[in-house]
This record gives C-alpha cells, structure tokens and sequence, in this order.
C-alpha cells in the first residue's frame, strides 16, 4: 500500500499545485505580462480597459479551456489503453478524431458557416465524431460481448477511411477553405464563446468523476479479460462504458480545440512512472497531467515567435516527444 | 434440510461457435469435497472449468454453484460463491499486495473506493499463509511458482467456499507442485473448501483428490474413488498408452508408471549391467 499512499499524499497533490501554477503562469506570461498580484488585483476589482480584457476575455478562457481539453485527452488516453491493454493506443487512435476533421472539412468547404454561424464548426465536429463512434461502436461490438481486438482494429480501420476522406476534401477544396481546414488540423486554444467552454470544461470533470467509478475494474482488467471476470466484472459493460465515455469527451475535445495531438498518448505513460498502474490514482493523476501540460504547451505556443503563435499541436508533439525520449531513457539506465 | 450440492451440471451442454465439445448429463460435487476432473487433451477439462465459472454460458442444460443457477447470478455474486486460479497470473507490474486484495473486488460495494484495513489485514494474512514476502514486490520479480501461489492467495481473500484450481500446476517444478497442492489439500480439510482441481497429471490427481472425474472426448466417462477411475484398462483405453498402475507406497494410492511403446527394445534396468550405471573408480 506504499505506492498508493505515496500517489495519494504526494503525487496527485504535486501534480494539482503544477496545474494551478501553470494556471497563473498561462494567465500571466504573454504579450502583456502581469505579476501575480496584478493579475489577482484585476481579478477581484476588474476595469474597463484593455488590461482587463486581455487577462479576463482572452487568457482566462483560452487557459480553462487548455484544462479541459487537457485533462480531458490525458483521461481518455489512460482509461484507453487500460480498456485495449495496450500504451500505444490513444485518443485518436479509434478513428473519433478522422470523424470531426471529415466533419469539420465538409462544413468548411460547403461554407457552412456563412449560414449557421459561429458554432458550426464545433457541431459539425462533433457531428462526424459521434458518426464514427457510432459506426466503430456498431462494427466494433457484437450482440453480448465486446472484443477489444475488433473495437480496435475497426477503430483503425475507420480512422484511415477518414483521413482519407478529409485529404479528398483538401483536394478539391478552394485555397482559402484549404487554409481554415489545415488551422484547424492543428488544433488551437483559441475558442472564446464562453458556453462552449464551461461545456468542454463540465464534460471532462463530470467524464473524470464516472471513469474513478470504473477505476478498481480497470485495475482487475489488468490481469485480462478472462481472470476479470473470474473476479466478478462484467468485463463487456465496463469496456462499453469506458470506450463511449472516453470517445466522447474525445469527439467533443476535438471538435472545440482541434486536433491536439501526443497528449492523450504520452501523459498517461509519464504520470504512470509517478503514481503506478492503479487506476485510481492514474485516471485523476492523467487529467491533472494533460491539464498542466497543455496549458504549458500553450504558454509556449504563444510566447516563443510573439505576437505570432504557434499551433499547440506541434508544440505538444516536439516538448512531449523529447521529455518522454529522455525519460524513458533515464529509467532504462536505472533498471538494466 | 441438506445443503445443495456446492456445483451441480444437468445435462450440460456447452462448446464455441455452436460446436458442442463438452456434454455432462449430470454430475454433483458435494460441499467439502476434494475432487479432480482428469482426461486428455481437448476432453473438455477447461471447457468444464470455464462454464462453472460462468466465463462462457451452456448451450442448454443448467450449471448450479451452491443450489444456484450460474447463469443467473450476477457476475459478482459468482466471483463471492467461486474462485478460481488459472494456470498462470500475467506477469504484471504490480504489487503483490495490490493483487491479492482483488480477490475483494466482487465484496466490494462500487462506490467504496479504497480497501478497508479489514480487507488488507486479510490479504496480508493469506499472504503469510501461502509462505510470501513481502507484499510490496511487483508480480513480475516473483517466480512463475510464486506467483501461482499469489494466485492462491488471491482466491483465498476472496473468501469463497469453493477453489477452482484449472491445471495450477502445470508450468511448475515439482517443489511447487506439492507445495501448491498441499495448501490445497490443507484447505479442504482444515477450512472444509470444496476444492475442484483440473490436472493433467494423473499421479497428483490420485495423490490428492477425494473422488476422480474422467472426461473422455466431451463426456464424463467415470466418477469414482482413485482405486475406481485409474484402472490400467481405462487409462489405456482413454489415453491410447500402455500404462501399469502399482500402488503408491506412501499413501498406497494408485500410481501410474508409463510404459512407452518401444519399451520391450529396452530391458528393465535391474538387468541392465551394473557397469553401465556405476562409474569405475
């Protein structure tokens, strides 16, 4: 029970101080940086001017909605490669992530927005993400059970039928409609409707909150899906459960942010060498994670060519790529 | 009233892919008993063992544990009644502790959280019991040995009348073969667990169980005392080898010698020279 204690008193409690750190940072750091205090005075006393618009309008949602979508791809990157038994799988493994781009391109070259206005993009997002869960789910799963195998190779599958399709619409598509589709592709934290924010934002803490019931499942789950079920879980109601909660919240991520790659993939493995393979602890240990990381993530993205910014997601898959090529390679060192 | 028979097949049929491997019209194993199911490969011993487990549902007929239709129980009121230990526990990163403490999973409310100091105090104790320590080293630092007797462990703070034991001893040595069937064998008698043991091996069935199950291509062929299953006719005939059976000189059970089909080339060994044995000096 060591390493659980350890997960419980030490590590998850470091990892929420790092998320409220990188919170402040994210809010302070920018083209306009405050301190602390200032940043605190305008919160409880806020102006009319420009200084208060900056740090309430346009950092405090682009920072929330960084933990949200965050914590939300950490959380569904560990509940999936609990469910598949498998560290490569992720997010975007399934497909969910081909099925809001095809959305998303097909309303970008209809010029969808034009008539439906500013959420369009969002809905049709989360339109093609629901399709594609459905359409795994239905292939994916048979009547009674849930293979893990076919739930992830149809996952595959439908996910290069997808990406083929949104290169299909980048073909034909007009050269301004190309450049809305490839911006999105890479994904940023720059939604500001405020409601489709506290949606992301409620969506993954409640996501977070039903996934810990599942938690000591999943830790059974490890032994395999025949000794699970020797320990009384119902292995299939578990895997369907966690694989529409976490594709969902991932269709609903994606089609609010973009495709923000590596963090559902790589978060999960690093928080894992912290707190251990106990879901209990790694589920919440990978929501704080991703949150922390994407916020951080985005700090860079903004400041490193400022006023300019960088698309989060190539961001990500450099920062996480390297931290986890170095970690690994130190704990190689550590046990031969 | 009599207790219900701990399981109880009638007229079971069971298989994959709607073919039928495995066809049981009745067999009842009593509370309390040690008994083994016995047979050659493909006869249906894992098939059996998965059904009574509820792993896969029959085809028709009705598996009962304790007088209760397994397909009727939830999965964990079966995971309370049964337990079950496989041939082999992955070699995870994973506490030792941690995994004996699932053996609480299906006692567990789902919305309490952590293990109680109840629970953990049982897991150390069935630790103590199947000669473990200590309860912090991941399974994948233990020995295949040790960590079927991690598995042990694990059904033990499961807290179940009746132990599946399906081929425990397969991929072990034979200190651990007897270790791991003497904690079976003390459990039975000393905690009265009905203990159903699936083993390939002819001789530690004999050793150990009560009665023999002898399935022969899906069918149950004979139940009976050892003395009454592990007839030379019969083993010939189920397992197409010539056999010769002398009893045991410890327990005075059957005992199996094999006697392989090229064996008349080799004169036994008493006739053999003595030089050929013995080194000269």
């Amino acid at each position: 029970m060591n390493r659980q204690r350890v997960a419980w008193t030490i590590v998850l409690p470091s990892l929420l101080l790092l998320l409220l750190a990188s919170i402040a940072a994210g809010l302070c750091v920018g083209e306009v940086c405050f301190t602390p205090l200032e940043a605190a005075r305008l919160f409880t006393s806020p102006g009319e001017d420009a200084v208060t618009f900056v740090l309430l309008r346009l950092r405090l949602p682009r920072v929330l909605l960084g933990c949200a979508v965050g914590g939300a791809l950490g959380l569904s990157g560990a509940i999936l490669q609990g469910v598949f038994r498998n560290p490569l799988v992720e997010p975007y493994t399934l497909g969910i992530s081909g099925g809001a781009s095809v959305g998303v391109s097909l309303a970008i070259v209809l010029s969808l927005r034009a008539a439906w206005g500013g959420l369009t993009l969002p809905l049709a997002g989360f339109a093609g993400a629901l399709l594609t869960v459905a359409l795994v789910y239905g292939l994916g799963t048979r009547r009674g059970g849930a293979r893990v195998e076919s739930l992830l190779l149809t996952g595959v599958m439908i996910s290069f039928i997808s990406s083929s399709l949104v290169m299909l619409l980048m073909a034909t598509a007009k050269s301004e409609d190309l450049h809305g589709i490839i911006f999105w592709i890479m994904g940023a934290l720059n939604e500001t409707d405020a409601n489709l924010i506290r949606l992301v934002g409620v969506a993954s803490l409640l996501s977070l909150l039903i996934a810990c019931f599942h938690a000591p499942a999943l830790n059974a789950m490890r032994l395999g899906a025949e000794p699970a079920r020797q320990l009384g879980v119902n292995v299939g109601r578990h895997v369907r459960a966690l694989f529409l909660l976490s594709s969902i919240l991932t269709g609903a991520c994606v089609s609010v942010a973009g495709l923000i790659g590596f963090v559902g993939l790589i978060i999960p493995r690093l928080v894992l060498r912290a707190v251990g393979n106990d879901y209990r602890a790694l589920l919440p240990a990978s929501f704080l994670g991703g949150a922390a990381f994407l916020v951080l993530s985005d700090i860079i993205a903004r400041a490193i060519i400022a006023p300019l910014e960088l698309p989060i997601g190539v961001i990500t898959g450099i920062t996480g790529g390297v931290i986890f090529i170095l970690i690994s390679r130190a704990s190689r060192k550590e046990r031969p | 009233m009599n207790r219900p028979p701990a399981i109880e097949l009638q007229d079971l049929r069971c298989g994959y892919r709607g073919r039928v491997v495995l066809d049981v019209p009745r067999l009842e194993i009593s509370p309390g008993e040690f008994t083994a199911v016995i047979g050659p490969n493909g006869s249906g011993k894992t098939t059996l063992a998965r059904v009574i487990s509820g792993v896969i549902p029959p085809y028709s007929g009705v598996a009962r544990v304790n007088g209760r239709d397994i397909s009727r129980l939830s999965p964990r009121a079966r995971a309370r009644a049964l337990a079950v230990v496989n041939q082999s526990v992955e070699a995870l990163d994973m506490p030792l502790e941690d995994y004996v403490l699932m053996g609480r999973h299906p006692h567990r409310p789902p919305y309490r959280f952590f293990e109680t100091a109840a629970e953990i105090s049982l897991a150390r104790e069935n630790i103590r019991l199947t000669g473990l320590l200590p309860g912090n080293t991941p399974l994948d630092r233990l020995s295949g040995g040790e960590r079927q007797m991690a598995a042990i462990a694990r059904a033990l703070t499961q807290q179940t009348g009746i132990l599946l034991l399906d081929e425990p001893t397969a991929h072990l040595d034979i200190a651990h073969q007897v270790k791991i069937l003497d904690l079976a064998r003390r459990l039975n008698r000393e905690r009265g667990v009905t203990i159903v043991l699936i083993i390939h091996d002819l001789n530690l069935a004999s050793e150990y169980a009560d009665r023999l199950v002898l399935l022969d291509r899906g069918a149950l062929l004979v139940s009976g005392a050892p003395f009454e299953v592990l007839t030379p006719s019969l083993v010939e005939s189920v397992y197409h080898t010539p056999v010769t059976v002398l009893p045991s000189p410890f327990s005075g059970r059957p005992f199996i010698f094999p006697a392989p089909g090229d064996s008349a080339l080799h004169p036994p060994a008493s006739t053999v020279p003595v030089s050929r044995w013995q080194r000269k000096p």
